[in-house]
């Protein structure tokens, strides 16, 4: 079994949803960002998305933009961001980390070289914003002969009918983006996700994260009452700039908090 | 049908050889899909094609003349010149053709706010002209860099009713004007209509663009026909999203006697780090839902890019030129500042024409090739767009005060 498939197979045995905590890369430095990996885990994360900076982030709102910024004007590259989820693993092998990015870094290192290089250092799963399912063939063979899970985004205008194309040949997890908007903006309300959560369970038996807009121990807990993880992003990110790692990881241990009695909560 | 022929791209993956696609997020696939259905069927629809034909020819003012430039010829003393005059179309460029067709299409889908990116702020006019003229809400994103060095249009589209947005992230020019626009569409996907004023972005944007700006060639070829008999030997326009060259030059793809050639903004040089030759300098990449060629960096991170004039200021180049570009049926080719702003003022002085600074780098061009080529030949320059807009930032340059 897969490192994720493990956290979610453990997670749903003892009924409890996961928290899926961000770091950009080498924002604002690689030593900062490895700190973040390992207090994350200490504080409740059970998988870690590693944002790999990217000049032109389309997706993003302006609080992953700058973060994105900080992380090249500190020299991140792919074969940093490689580099720091290969350190990460010489203390840690049982967090799953999935690597979310844009396609054209990953196609000036070249995609096979890629995906061979990210499953050497311990990667398990790939985000690529901007590849969608008409697109996918680009990765889906590298990454599978690799064992990279290829996780997919869903989003509110997905329709019924489209949802079976873009699961196909997704694993680990469906990123569900909760909104229609760009991060850290706006936040789906607990009657959006009660609507959206059953139309993708029917489509999948894979677990379903939710992201985009998920920021306080109330709204992750919310999310761990309808979905399988919640994903937090902009909101750490804004807490590492206003204060330090040790704030961001308070909050880390507040998430994880919100998420766990959310489930006990309602049983 | 012509067997073989250059002007069936793109396929139905909005694929120009290799180039092309729709590398978006998932949010936006399901519009651009909407899009996509709501293009084709206008596209034969007769009703959509004299709704269109009636505004470009009642409002924009076309069909735009074709003008034998007869004393800039003598003074290059070789071939013929003749000038496509897109200039004199409403609003002065020939992006407005662009946007007559994409706001009639926008109404037909039923959406109700239009947003655009702008550079030198010609497309920003041209949108923000047509959404005057349908009363529809319009908001353009500009590069502040840009929304410095291009006041009249800034002022234009505001006088319009547009509400215009400077953006500052990144370089603050095009790419980043485009990559705020399409975070708007994300977040407004239901009612908002994205007008991209290139041949770029994701399918069907290359091929509609272009097609809305076919009526630039095809309409030359007639008319060249009708005052010589014969075909162009050179047709020749700037690139920079590269939409007016794609007009110009998609109705002589399949004429093999016709030599093409796009002129990229070489700034600086193009062996300084300041230029936006991203066919003659760049590499194929993704960026804006598209493959293309970008200048990018070894890591793949996109390079900013540089010219004297805003709208050909883009690392990017439209899927079809890359295509083009690869088989070698158009040429592209380099021209500095310095070399475009001596074609301004040749250009202004020997035809009383003052052309924008993106048309001025052609221009530049053809002062290079006119007088190697025979008196009985033919140059065809697409004049894309009037340099009114141009005169601060020219002056700048030129050291005069205004």
């Amino acid at each position: 079994m897969s490192r994720i498939a493990g956290v979610f197979a453990k997670l749903r045995a003892s009924g409890q949803a996961a928290l899926i905590p961000f770091v950009e890369a080498y924002d604002p430095d690689r030593a900062t960002s490895l700190a973040l990996l390992h207090g994350m885990v200490a504080n409740g994360a059970d998988i870690i998305e590693i944002g790999m900076p990217f000049t032109d982030p389309m997706a993003d709102g302006p609080t992953i933009q700058t973060a994105g910024r900080r992380g090249l004007l500190a020299g991140a590259t792919l074969h940093g961001v490689l580099g720091l989820v290969e350190e990460f693993r010489r203390a840690n092998n049982h967090t799953p980390i999935v690597l979310m990015g844009y396609l054209n870094p990953i196609l000036s290192y070249g995609v096979e070289k890629f995906c061979a290089d990210a499953a050497k250092v311990g990667v398990d799963g790939l985000i690529v914003v901007d590849l969608p399912a008409e697109e996918a063939d680009l990765l889906l063979p590298d990454a599978g002969k690799n064992r990279l899970d290829v996780i997919r985004l869903v989003a509110p205008t997905t329709s019924d009918e489209r949802l079976p194309l873009v699961l196909e040949g997704s694993s680990g997890f469906v990123y569900y983006v909760s909104i229609t908007g760009i991060t850290g903006t706006r936040t789906a309300t607990a009657a959006d996700l009660a609507r959206d959560i059953p139309r993708l369970r029917a489509a999948t038996d894979l677990p379903i994260a939710v992201g985009f807009g998920v920021r306080t121990p109330e709204q992750a807990a919310v999310v761990a009452q309808h979905a399988d993880a919640a994903i937090v992003a902009s909101a750490l990110i804004e807490t590492l700039c206003r204060e330090n790692v040790a704030a961001v990881l308070r909050d880390v241990k507040a998430l994880s908090d919100g998420i766990r009695n959310a489930r006990k909560a309602a049983a | 049908m012509i067997v073989n022929s250059l002007r069936h791209a793109p396929d139905a993956r909005g694929r120009f050889g290799e180039f092309g696609g729709r590398y978006v997020a998932e949010t936006l696939m399901p519009l651009i899909l909407e899009l996509e259905a709501a293009y084709e069927a206008a596209k034969t629809d007769p009703e959509f094609q004299n709704e269109l034909a009636y505004y470009l020819k009642h409002y924009v003012g076309r069909p735009s003349a074709l003008w034998y430039a007869e004393r800039l010829t003598r003074e290059l003393g070789g071939a013929k010149i003749y000038f496509k005059r897109e200039e004199l179309n409403h609003t002065g460029a020939h992006k407005i053709n662009n946007c007559i067709g994409q706001i009639l299409l926008a109404r037909r889908m039923g959406k109700t706010r239009i947003i655009a990116e702008t550079g030198a702020g010609q497309h920003g006019v041209a949108t923000a002209t047509v959404c005057a003229l349908f009363g529809l809400p319009c908001t353009i994103y500009m590069g502040a860099v840009d929304v410095e060095r291009q006041k009249p249009n800034v002022f234009r589209m505001k006088l319009l009713g547009a509400e215009v947005v400077p953006v500052s992230s990144g370089s603050a020019t095009l790419k980043d004007a485009m990559n705020d626009a399409m975070r708007d569409w994300v977040a407004n996907v239901r009612d908002t209509f994205y007008l991209i004023g290139t041949v770029a972005g994701p399918h069907p944007y290359p091929a509609m663009v272009r097609d809305f700006q076919c009526i630039i060639g095809e309409e030359a070829r007639a008319q060249l026909m009708e005052a010589e008999g014969k075909l162009p030997d050179v047709a020749i326009a700037c690139v920079g999203g590269g939409s007016n060259a794609m007009g110009l030059f998609h109705p002589f793809l399949d004429e093999p006697s016709v030599k093409l050639i796009g002129v990229e903004a070489a700034g600086h040089g193009l062996d300084t780090e300041q230029h936006a030759a991203s066919l003659n300098r760049g590499r194929p990449g993704v960026l804006h839902g598209n493959r293309t060629y970008l200048l990018q960096d070894a890591d793949g991170q996109i390079i900013e890019a540089h010219s004297i004039s805003a709208g050909l200021d883009y690392p990017g180049i439209g899927p079809e030129h890359a295509w083009l570009h690869d088989i070698g049926r158009v040429d592209y080719v380099g021209v500095t500042d310095d070399e475009a702003l001596a074609a301004f003022q040749l250009c202004s002085r020997a035809e009383g024409i003052i052309p924008a600074l993106e048309t001025s780098h052609a221009i530049a061009h053809i002062m290079k090739i006119a007088g190697t080529m025979g008196k009985d030949q033919i140059i065809l320059l697409n004049m894309s767009g009037r340099g009114d807009k141009d005169i601060f930032s020219a002056a700048k340059y030129l050291g005069a005060e205004l």
